[in-house]
C-alpha cells in the first residue's frame, strides 16, 4: 500500500465468487463503509452492498472486515489494517450470499420469532401505564440487553450458527431473555418452551464469539446462560411438557 | 479464508476442552487396561511399573496430568458460567485456569522427580 492509495480486496459473487482488488484513495478518519462506497461510485457502481444510516444505529452495514465481522461504517480503516496493509472485505459469514457483500438476513429475522422475541402483554389501551422501577434487579438484566440493533455480527461470529442450521443464535436468544425479565410480558413459559428445543440455548458451547464482538458491547452469552438456568429450573418444575 | 473472529481466549478456552476431552476419551482404555492387568496378572504389572519410571513415560504423565488438568478447570468454568450468576472478566478467568492447570502439571512433575 503506498500512503495515497488502499488496496481492498472486495468480495464478487454470490456463494461461489472470489476477491477483486480496488485501489482506494486514502483518506483521513475513513471508515471501511467509506472505502465500498468509493469502489461503488467512482470504479465499480454493479458493486451490491447494504447500508443506510452510517452512524452505527440500524445495524446495516455489516460485512466480514479482516475475518471478522464488524460494522462497517463505524470501524475505521486505520483500526483493522493488518500488518500487509490490506483490507479484505467479504459478506457476513452464516448468512446466504445474496450478491457481493449483500446478505440475506431473513433467516437471523426468522429465528427471533422463533425464539418468540415478540412482546406479549396482558393490558389493554385502556389500562393505565405499568409502572416499572428502573432500578429493580429484573429491569437491570432486561436493560442491559434491549440496545441489540439487529446488526448480525454476533450470528456471523459465532460458530454454533455455523455447525447447527437450527440454532437461533446470539441475537434472537438475547432478545428471548430480555423479554423473561420485563415484568409486563406474559409469554414467559410458552418462550422458554421455544428456547429449549433442539437449536436453543443449551446448544450454545459459551464460546463468546458474540460478547467479543457485538458491536453496542452486549452479552449475548450471559443472557442465553440466564435462559439455560431459567430452562432448567422450568423443566424440573414440570412447566416445559 | 481469514478466521480472525475466532481469535480470542474463550474461543482458545474452548478448543482446549473439547481437545482435552477427546485425549482423556483416547486415553481411557489404556487407563482401563492396566487396571485389569493389576488385578490379574500382578508379574506383568510388576513390568509395567518399571517400565514407568522411565523419564519420558514420567514426562508423558505430566503431559497427561496437565490435559486432565485443563479439561477439569475449563469445565467448572462452563459451569460457572451456566448455573452461577454472570461474572465479568471472564478471560481473567481463562486465564487462572490456565495457570491452575500449569501448576497442577508441575506439582505432579516436582514430585514425579
Amino acid at each position: 500500500m503506498s500512503r495515497e492509495t488502499l488496496t481492498v480486496a472486495v468480495w464478487r459473487g454470490a456463494e461461489k465468487g472470489r476477491y477483486q482488488k480496488y485501489e482506494v484513495p486514502r483518506q483521513e478518519s475513513q471508515t471501511v463503509l467509506d472505502v465500498i462506497t468509493y469502489i461503488q461510485r467512482h470504479i465499480d457502481p454493479s458493486l451490491s452492498y447494504r447500508f443506510a444510516c452510517r452512524v452505527g444505529v440500524c445495524g446495516s452495514c455489516a460485512m466480514t472486515v479482516n475475518g471478522s465481522p464488524r460494522w462497517t461504517c463505524r470501524t475505521h480503516v486505520d483500526k483493522v489494517l493488518d500488518d500487509t496493509g490490506q483490507l479484505d472485505v467479504a459478506p457476513l459469514r452464516n448468512l446466504e450470499v445474496i450478491k457481493d457483500l449483500s446478505v440475506d438476513m431473513t433467516d437471523f429475522f426468522d429465528k427471533w420469532a422463533k425464539a418468540k422475541g415478540q412482546f406479549h402483554g396482558s393490558e389493554t389501551r385502556h389500562d393505565d401505564f405499568s409502572a416499572v422501577s428502573p432500578d429493580s434487579p429484573q429491569r437491570k438484566v432486561a436493560s442491559a440487553g434491549i440496545e441489540c440493533i439487529g446488526c448480525g455480527v454476533c450470528y456471523s461470529a459465532c460458530d454454533v450458527v455455523a455447525w447447527n442450521k437450527d440454532y437461533l443464535g446470539p441475537a434472537a436468544l438475547n432478545r428471548a431473555w430480555t423479554l423473561m425479565n420485563d415484568e409486563r410480558d406474559v409469554a414467559g413459559i410458552d418462550r422458554l418452551k421455544a428456547v429449549a428445543g433442539a437449536g436453543g440455548c443449551q446448544a450454545c458451547h459459551s464460546q463468546q464469539g458474540c460478547v467479543e464482538r457485538c458491536v453496542k458491547h452486549l452479552n449475548p452469552t450471559g443472557a442465553i446462560a440466564g435462559l439455560k438456568r431459567a430452562t432448567a429450573i422450568a423443566a424440573l418444575k414440570g412447566q416445559l411438557k | 479464508m481469514r478466521t480472525a473472529h475466532r481469535d480470542h481466549p474463550n474461543y482458545w478456552a474452548f478448543v482446549v476442552h473439547r481437545v482435552s476431552g477427546v485425549l482423556l476419551a483416547l486415553f481411557l482404555p489404556v487407563h482401563f487396561q492396566v487396571l485389569y492387568m493389576g488385578l490379574n496378572d500382578a508379574a506383568q504389572f510388576d513390568k509395567f511399573l518399571t517400565w514407568t519410571h522411565l523419564p519420558i513415560v514420567k514426562a508423558a504423565e505430566t503431559v497427561l496430568i496437565l490435559i486432565l488438568a485443563a479439561h477439569l478447570t475449563g469445565g467448572l468454568r462452563l459451569l460457572a458460567i451456566e448455573f452461577l450468576p454472570w461474572r465479568n472478566g471472564q478471560k481473567t478467568i481463562v486465564s487462572i485456569t490456565a495457570g491452575l492447570s500449569l501448576v497442577i502439571a508441575l506439582v505432579y512433575l516436582l514430585n514425579a522427580a
